[in-house]
């Protein structure tokens, strides 16, 4: 039992990350990851709803109809989504200014979703719980990973306290904008999972379909 | 158990779940409002020392506010007014009801739509009368209407500060309208020139402090000309006659 609670919680970190192996929860991980301060936030926020609907769809899972279980699921993760959207504003009213909308969009991450389905239907709650917990680890390394390469090279900050001094500031650091926009973290994202299927070979997938050779010079003509 | 996807079951578990749910998610919003309402009121007080240019760490925003007197200006007359409470007053709101509010047609620079019967301005004073003014500002920019605060010195024509306490503009281009370096260029910059006219203004480029017109003249911010754009309209707008210059000339007059 202690190996399994370990690999619960574990796995998903590097062996079967939601990100890099699963490449769910995409979205947010582009949209929050241009601030350290802000993926932190996002990333308790995100393991936090997901350990919690695991282990509350999990207690009801003996009764929930087959029909409408992607209903149920929704609406406890939504519940549970706008109670941690109310709690930021009241706690954190900064960070939930810019986080906002991105809090909201928890509801549709698939990482919520996919475990909700693929794990608490099947599993007992307190397996759930740290299942939850466990994704959200996966998530929040690749999230915090980001935030890292972007703010610090994006803005030459670290948590908004300045790192290298920037050109504008007089410094000699001249910041990479594109780090600071979305599409900089897809690259990033692309990198990480080039390096994590590199180290880790066995998360490499079996090609869908062959690319034909090249026709030869005789076929050609 | 397949009982599970019988009809009344599939009700019966739709229902409790939507109530349990909507107890959680009611009693949460309801305890947590007054801590809300609380930071939301804490933030706009913070915007408003921030903007004009008072903010200091250590002292509490409370303290620090507490020389502020909150006054309704009335668009249409220019002066001071107290047709509205200030304490209730929501001039956002305001803004979206036809009866508080008159359609800018036309003459909407800013792209705001409607403008607000009465307008929320802040006045700082000291010993000597007026110290600074701080007057609301928005505007659309290019994704968002930014929300924001100018204040003026005494003289109402020097720029104490300016800040935007709400946007959604593109982080690190349009979203550098809150870099501290470029808020700190409009400060000292003249509103309005020597014939009294608006004359405040976001160029492309940078200003050449040789030219006599580079007291009005703010550098845009570069990679972003469309927000720079919609700062310029905006503080066109609200620094001319559909704005505040009225409130201004009357105040500077005495008549306010």
């Amino acid at each position: 039992m202690a190996n399994n609670i370990k690999d619960v919680l574990f796995k998903p970190v590097f062996d079967d990350n939601p990100i890099a192996l699963q490449i769910l929860g995409i979205c947010s991980a582009l949209a929050v990851t241009s601030s350290l301060k802000v993926s932190v936030v996002m990333c308790i926020a995100l393991t936090l709803v997901t350990a919690f609907s695991n282990m509350l769809i999990s207690l009801i899972r003996n009764h929930i109809p087959g029909s409408i279980r992607i209903i149920v699921q929704m609406t406890v993760i939504a519940s549970l989504v706008i109670v941690v959207d109310q709690i930021l504003k009241a706690v954190a009213y900064d960070i939930s200014k810019q986080l906002s909308v991105f809090v909201g969009l928890i509801i549709t991450n698939c990482i919520v979703m996919g475990r909700a389905e693929g794990y608490a239907m099947k599993n007992p709650p307190v397996a759930s719980f740290l299942d939850g917990i466990g994704n959200g680890l996966g998530y929040s390394v690749v999230l915090l990973i980001l935030a890292f390469i972007r703010e610090l090279f994006g803005a030459g900050k670290l948590f908004g306290f300045e790192v290298v001094t920037l050109v504008s500031n007089g410094g000699w650091y001249v910041p990479n904008g594109l780090l600071l926009l979305p599409p900089s973290a897809f690259f990033l994202i692309g990198m990480l999972i080039w390096g994590l299927r590199t180290w880790k070979t066995s998360q490499v997938e079996a090609p869908d379909f062959k690319i034909a050779p090249n026709s030869s010079e005789g076929e050609a003509v | 158990m397949a009982s599970n996807d019988s009809t009344s079951k599939t009700i019966i578990v739709a229902l409790a779940l939507c109530i349990v749910c909507s107890v959680i998610v009611s009693t949460a919003a309801v305890m947590l409002r007054p801590a809300q309402q609380a930071n939301k009121d804490l933030d706009r007080k913070t915007n408003i020392l921030a903007a004009a240019g008072m903010l200091q760490e250590g002292v509490s925003v409370e303290e620090q506010f507490s020389s502020i007197s909150t006054r309704a200006v009335d668009m249409a007359t220019g002066k001071f007014t107290d047709a509205v409470d200030v304490v209730t007053y929501n001039q956002r709101k305001a803004a979206k009801n036809p009866a508080m509010s008159n359609d800018l047609g036309d003459a909407d620079l800013a792209k705001i739509g409607r403008l607000a019967k009465y307008m929320v301005v802040y006045v700082v004073e000291g010993d000597a009368g007026i110290e600074k003014i701080i007057l609301p500002i928005k505007g659309y920019g290019l994704w968002s209407t930014l929300y924001g605060f100018v204040a003026l010195e005494s003289d109402l024509n020097t720029v104490a500060g300016l800040g935007f306490y709400e946007h959604a503009e593109t982080p690190g281009l349009g979203g550098e309208v809150d870099n501290p370096a470029w808020k700190a260029k409009w400060v000292g910059k003249q509103s309005y020139d020597a014939e009294n006219q608006q004359a405040l203004t976001v160029i492309k480029g940078t200003v050449d402090s040789s030219r006599p017109e580079a007291v009005h003249q703010i550098d845009g911010l570069s990679g972003a000309t469309l927000t720079s754009r919609g700062v310029d309209n905006l503080i066109k707008f609200w620094m001319g006659e559909q704005g505040f210059a009225p409130f201004l000339a009357n105040l500077r007059a005495g008549e306010a």
